[in-house]
């Protein structure tokens, strides 16, 4: 009660006024150009708007907008119009597959090497160096070099004949596209992980760790008990990011395929695909895909925080 | 210095190591046995096993190799002058040259397009960093109305997918008057990193004492000129990743940057130059080179600020 009270008193400083304006042009910025277009996006998600009758600007000419209202038609038909396997529930399933096993690999080799980075040993620097690069590529940059690798000729295919295994091709074959685009995500996400739970290992305090082997805890014990506990916060946090960011990766699918590849798209890129890959564009369609990503998005991230809160709860 | 690294050393007969002590006992076959023979327990803390050493060095090796091999493949494909090289990479050896360069870097608005993507690039740096900042500072100090709502804002926010936005937000551009404006291009990268970095910045600020703050309002400055004066300074390597992050975004963004800047000496580099590629189709050298170009700034920004990743990135993932 005590500790609350004072708490109170030193943020009375904080009149409410200063707090307002300090986060009034992130308020601004994020209103203009991410509330507005959502609330757009949500209006044109219950209009059966394309590229053919939104209003636009020939010549001097203005044409008006002529879609029309027709309410939630858009979700229904999405969700359980004919083809609606085909058009979203395939898509669905591949991104959810493809998030899961994404983050698995992230989170897994991330932690993997940050443990390894976390020893005492010669040359690591260096290591932590190179093992960040990737992050530091332009992603345009690193699936085009990507691309060439996994072209028919290409070097991993070189590698794989080389040690005398199958090689598919990973541009073309629907599942070793969805591989494809697998490895590459990965290693471009790694280094974001590695480093964050690096930075979660070096802030566990030592004496724990003495403690634990004083009482004669195996290598896997402290591993079990002491690191895993100690990175609870840092990894619960990444895994969040890593979920959205890699639920909505729009650029290494989209670079890495174009518009080709229909079978590996996740339901970000079919929302682009459909918003500006094809004529006439059906921009209530895709804007209708973007809502559903939210709102799933949205759903997972209540559920996790929930069920985190519970964890902590359980575990003091 | 431990005998296990000094084993190794002796294995790998590293020449380096010839006049230290270890080399020495560790090549005496006695000392070799007694080692040997030691328990496991009497090693330092922090201090491994010879084999765990192998081990994590071939590993990382490894790691290394796969995290680096990407870019210098890229590199080394550049610098093949034929269409067709890319698929004999052996032949590029005897006929590097960097003509792809001088090509790219002649025909193109090469040097207009860099400054454009500076421009865009720094301000969205700037000017994202600093509200992201403002920001953060005012979530992790104060509490208001509406805090809760925020935090909650600034997480959805990066959930929303660029297919949904682009198309309003070209609206309201072209609306406001700043399409094709460096202006609207930074208020967009600006919009899509804010969120990010005022929650990476949030947990930075949560873990500076409150008491320098209380300093700060003691000896006369404002909530504001507490931020700047005083927090600001000490969140250094917060700010580095979060540059970092912004910078990285804005330069090698294409989608946001292709749809809103429409005449050529606008364009970004990454625009321009995937421009300039597909009109030259499939003329993979080129587009090699022109990665390597994008590429190359990011490099310097990324060795400048690597530092402060670790110390500024856990702070933020820590407290959130």
């Amino acid at each position: 009660m005590a500790v609350a009270v004072v708490q109170r008193i030193r943020l009375s400083y904080s009149k409410y006024w200063y707090a307002y304006a300090m986060i009034a042009p992130v308020v601004i910025v994020l209103g203009v150009l991410v509330g507005y277009p959502l609330v757009r996006g949500i209006y044109l998600t219950l209009t059966n708007a394309t590229s053919l009758n939104v209003g636009r600007q020939i010549g001097v000419n203005h044409i008006p907008d002529s879609f029309d209202f027709i309410g939630l038609d858009n979700y229904a038909d999405i969700l359980w119009g004919p083809t609606a396997y085909d058009r979203f529930w395939s898509h669905f399933i591949w991104t959810v597959a493809w998030t899961a096993i994404c983050v698995v690999l992230h989170y897994g080799i991330g932690l993997g090497l940050a443990l390894l980075l976390n020893r005492k040993m010669r040359g690591r620097g260096l290591y932590r160096l190179v093992l960040i690069l990737p992050w530091a590529v332009p992603t345009f940059v690193t699936v085009f070099s990507w691309r060439l690798m996994l072209a028919d000729g290409g070097a991993v295919n070189g590698l794989l004949s080389f040690l005398h295994l199958p090689e598919p091709a990973w541009l073309s074959d629907p599942l070793a596209q969805k591989a494809a685009a697998i490895l590459v995500n990965t290693w471009v996400g790694v280094p974001f992980m590695m480093i964050s739970l690096l930075g979660g290992l070096q802030s566990i305090p030592q004496e724990l760790y003495e403690a634990a082997e004083m009482d004669g805890a195996s290598p896997w014990q402290r591993f079990r008990h002491v690191t895993l506990p100690g990175l609870r916060t840092v990894s619960s946090t990444v895994v969040l990011l890593g979920v959205i960011w890699t639920f909505n990766q729009f650029a290494v699918i989209f670079l890495l395929f174009g518009s080709g590849a229909p079978d590996a798209q996740i339901l970000v890129t079919w929302a682009y695909r459909l918003g500006f890959g094809q004529q006439p564009s059906d921009y209530a369609q895709s804007a209708t895909y973007g809502i559903l990503l939210l709102s799933i998005l949205i759903v997972f991230t209540t559920f996790y925080r929930r069920w985190l809160a519970r964890n902590e709860k359980a575990n003091g | 210095m431990s005998t296990s690294s000094a084993r190794s050393a002796h294995q790998t007969e590293e020449p380096d190591q010839a006049g230290s002590p270890m080399t020495l006992t560790a090549d005496r076959p006695a000392a070799e046995t007694t080692t040997a023979k030691r328990p496991a327990k009497v090693r330092r803390r922090g201090q491994s096993s010879p084999l765990a050493t192998v081990l994590s060095h071939g590993t990382l090796l490894v790691a290394s190799l796969v995290a680096l091999f990407p870019v210098l493949y890229i590199a080394y494909i550049s610098l093949g002058p034929d269409d067709n090289d890319y698929l004999h990479p052996a032949k590029i050896f005897d006929k590097m040259t960097f003509d792809n360069y001088t090509k790219v870097m002649n025909d193109t608005g090469f040097f207009t397009w860099f400054g454009n993507s500076a421009i865009v690039a720094g301000g969205t740096t700037v000017i994202g960093v600093l509200i992201a900042a403002s920001t953060g500072y005012a979530v992790s100090r104060m509490r208001f109305p509406g805090y809760r709502q925020l935090m909650w804002t600034l997480l959805v926010t990066q959930m929303f997918p660029i297919a949904v936005l682009i198309v309003p937000m070209y609206y309201i551009l072209s609306n406001l008057g700043m399409l094709d404006s460096y202006t609207g291009l930074i208020l967009v990268y600006s919009a899509t990193t804010v969120p990010y970095c005022a929650w990476l910045l949030k947990g930075y600020f949560d873990t500076i004492p409150m008491e320098i703050d209380e300093a700060g309002r003691v000896d006369g400055l404002s909530p504001i000129g507490t931020f700047w004066r005083l927090i600001l300074p000490l969140a250094r390597p917060g700010l580095a990743v979060a540059a970092f992050y912004s910078f990285l975004t804005a330069w090698g963004e294409v989608a946001y940057a292709s749809t809103f800047m429409l005449s050529s000496d606008k364009y970004t580099l990454a625009v321009g130059l995937s421009s300039f590629v597909s009109e030259h189709d499939h003329q993979w050298q080129l587009m090699a080179a022109t990665s390597v170009l994008i590429a190359l700034p990011a490099a310097v920004v990324f060795y400048l600020v690597q530092r402060h990743l670790v110390t500024g990135l856990t702070a933020g993932a820590a407290k959130s």
